[in-house]
């Protein structure tokens, strides 16, 4: 009676188990969307992956490191971190201050290579005209120096906007030393 | 003090005695200026008028360098909703347009117009009083009142013509003149109700007409019953029609917050990321009151307005009438302050003005105040901040109701999510915890730190989302253009040689067996 009981129970709860899966199914991998979803998107390549979409599946399964996105800088890593539930790891490139890319226009050919390697598509011109940066599209990837044959792209300090200014934090020992604790947990 | 403002929220939540906001402080006041008489500061040889003032977007300039102006012509335009223009505080010559510096704690610039004066002060022909306004379209009134620039002049500098927005389903019954000037040291919109009782009530009048609203009161804090006699007198000369009711109210800082107030008038909170207009509600400075009085019936746009201008290191403290884009080091040497050494400026009252790094900023819409102190009164207590003794004071004394000395823990170890469940942003950075804190805790420094931590994630946030958005869009684009290419190729192959191809697919077939 007892195993019969049993039994039937666990027929049941297969079979509702069995429904929920097909009614609650998730396309593609959660762990990868969150993942990507605290990556700057900056698409930039510099993880030794095509994109951030591709870096985060690699980190979701555990393939990668969590410490390779260099503009994403000690937070993201933080984050993916806490995520994943691995110890932080030191970003090994130093965090860099925001760039954007400028064209010199009066060089440029308008060979269009750039346009075709810019991930974010912020780089306007058609051939044989001068192209130009879009400053507000433009994340600092560098992906459009090298194939530029006429070298007119620079990388420009992103202005700093007093709009964009915010307070730092006040200078009081206290609030120094809660920050110093705060950072060296971090890098334990 | 604590005893009694629990005894008041205790009986507020209750339901007993009269509504009232929570919490609130009683520094000293300083009202030195508030029994002289207010001056008009006389022309300086350059006006700096940055081409923003206000909340909001940038505007553009519209005149040219080289070019004469009339005060009152219209010197940069404004393209987006939230803003205001910016017209010349006098006529003159624009001598150039360059970055320079203007009263905001960073210290950094904005592109300003330097203007020199002619001397003749003409006003701009097309300047034109509105004089029936009363038989005017309120939205016609309401856009004269967006072109003359006019912002909210109580420091916040919000564009006016925003908050006369009329809305139907929340229509305004009452409109609240501002009188409380809370802050200490300041006292410009005492001396506007002193000295332009008149323009006052009428600018009342013309807000009322423009919300179509039946009510009004004009809230002043019980310190000034001079200004309550002056606008009572005034309105029982004018035997006005419509219901406006002068409300004296207990002096306490921050009474004069526009949220604060309309609680301790109506009763009503207003609640977080609503607007006054919401309860039915429109609350005006009495500066910017003033100002939609001259943009109407006098068809001045705003181009001056009353600075206090005080602090213990000012020989001759007064209320001037300033030009916008005068220099500070002019004002100040019109009170007989000249030598800046160990003399620090802060812009707006000592609660919540910002310390500005130098005395060649200009003045701007939201000056209410310029004051200058010795270091040494200033002295920095904040430099020793103690451990939080839990005593909860500042917890008692937050006029929203927030906890400040967890919000600090959290801004201080960059717990921003947490910091934002406990609302951080609906602090209005008062200052009366840093203000009763025994441990010396600069509490509102730490949650402007946060706030600013938090808008810049989420400026991020936005930004990594619109370049994940175009990088998919060009993702998908390449593919189609590469499957385009790919059908285009096969179509071309199968129309040139359909032989050939017959005689592959055999070859394949072969292969394949």
């Amino acid at each position: 009676m007892a195993i019969l009981s049993l039994g039937g129970f666990a027929l049941v709860a297969g079979i509702i188990l069995a429904i929920a899966t097909r009614a609650f199914h998730i396309e593609g991998d959660p762990i990868a969307d969150k993942i990507e979803d605290m990556l700057p998107q900056t698409q930039c390549g510099q993880c030794g992956y095509p994109g951030c979409r591709p870096y985060a599946e690699a980190v979701a399964s555990e393939v990668a490191e969590i410490n390779n996105c260099v503009p994403g800088g000690e937070r993201t890593m933080i984050a993916i971190a806490d995520l994943m539930g691995v110890e932080p790891k030191a970003i090994e490139a130093e965090e860099a201050i925001p760039m954007i890319a400028f064209v010199r226009e009066d060089e440029c050919i308008g060979c269009t290579l750039c346009i075709k390697a810019c991930p974010v598509d912020a780089i306007v011109g058609a051939p044989k005209q001068y192209h130009t940066i879009i400053t507000d599209h433009c994340t600092g990837c560098t992906l459009c120096i090298d194939p530029c044959p006429v070298d007119c792209i620079d990388m420009l300090q992103k202005p700093e906007l007093i709009e964009h200014w915010s307070w730092p934090l006040p200078d009081t020992q206290r609030s120094r030393i809660g920050h110093q604790r705060r950072e060296s947990h971090q890098h334990v | 003090m604590s005893d009694s403002s629990l005894f008041q929220s205790l009986m507020h939540s209750l339901g007993l005695g009269h509504s009232d906001f929570n919490g609130g402080i009683h520094p000293p006041m300083h009202k030195i200026t508030a029994a002289q008489a207010s001056e008009v500061s006389p022309m300086p040889p350059v006006l700096i008028v940055p081409l923003k003032q206000h909340i909001g977007e940038a505007c553009i300039p519209l005149v040219q360098i080289g070019d004469h102006v009339y005060r009152g012509q219209k010197i940069a335009r404004a393209d987006a909703y939230v803003t205001a223009s910016i017209h010349a505080p006098t006529s003159g010559k624009v001598v150039k347009i360059e970055d320079h510096r203007i009263p905001h704690p960073s210290g950094m610039g904005l592109p300003c117009m330097f203007i020199e004066p002619d001397g003749h002060d003409t006003i701009d022909p097309a300047c034109l009083p509105i004089v029936n306004w009363r038989e005017n379209d309120p939205d016609l009134l309401r856009e004269r009142i967006r072109q003359s620039g006019i912002v909210g002049l109580g420091g916040a500098a919000f564009p006016t013509f925003i908050k006369l927005l009329r809305d139907r389903h929340h229509p305004v019954h009452t409109v609240i003149l501002n009188g409380i000037e809370c802050e200490p040291y300041l006292t410009n919109d005492h001396r506007l109700m002193l000295e332009n009782t008149r323009q006052v009530i009428e600018g009342m009048q013309i807000l009322m007409h423009v919300v179509q609203a039946q009510k009004a009161i004009i809230a002043i804090e019980d310190n000034k019953p001079d200004a309550a006699e002056a606008i009572n007198a005034c309105l029982s000369k004018q035997r006005l029609d419509l219901t406006v009711e002068v409300r004296l109210m207990p002096t306490r800082y921050p009474q004069g917050s526009e949220k604060q107030l309309i609680e301790s008038l109506t009763g009503k909170q207003i609640p977080a990321g609503k607007l006054p207009l919401h309860v039915g509600v429109l609350c005006q400075n009495i500066g910017t009151t003033k100002a939609v009085y001259d943009a109407i019936a006098e068809g001045i746009p705003l181009t001056e307005r009353m600075v206090t201008v005080s602090g213990d290191a000012v020989p001759k403290p007064k209320n001037l009438r300033v030009r916008i884009g005068t220099p500070m080091r002019f004002v100040f040497a019109q009170c007989g302050l000249e030598d800046f050494d160990d003399i620090q400026i802060l812009h707006g009252g000592p609660m919540m003005g910002e310390k500005l790094r130098s005395a060649d900023i200009p003045i701007v819409k939201s000056s209410t105040g310029i004051l200058a102190m010795h270091t040494a009164t200033m002295q920095s207590v904040h430099k020793h901040e103690d451990p939080c003794i839990r005593c909860g004071h500042c917890s008692i004394v937050c006029p929203i109701h927030l906890v400040p000395n967890l919000l600090a823990d959290h801004c201080r170890n960059n717990q921003f999510d947490k910091a934002e469940d406990y609302h951080l942003f609906d602090c209005i950075e008062c200052g009366c915890c840093s203000y009763v804190c025994p441990s010396n805790i600069p509490l509102v420094h730490y949650f402007r730190y946060g706030k600013g931590q938090l808008a810049q994630l989420t400026r991020e946030r936005r930004f990594a989302d619109e370049s994940k958005a175009r990088s998919e869009q060009r993702e998908r684009r390449i593919e189609r253009e590469n499957a385009d290419k790919a059908a285009r190729r096969q179509r071309v192959r199968a129309e040139t040689k359909p032989v050939l191809d017959g005689k592959n697919s055999t070859e394949n077939d072969g292969d394949a067996s």
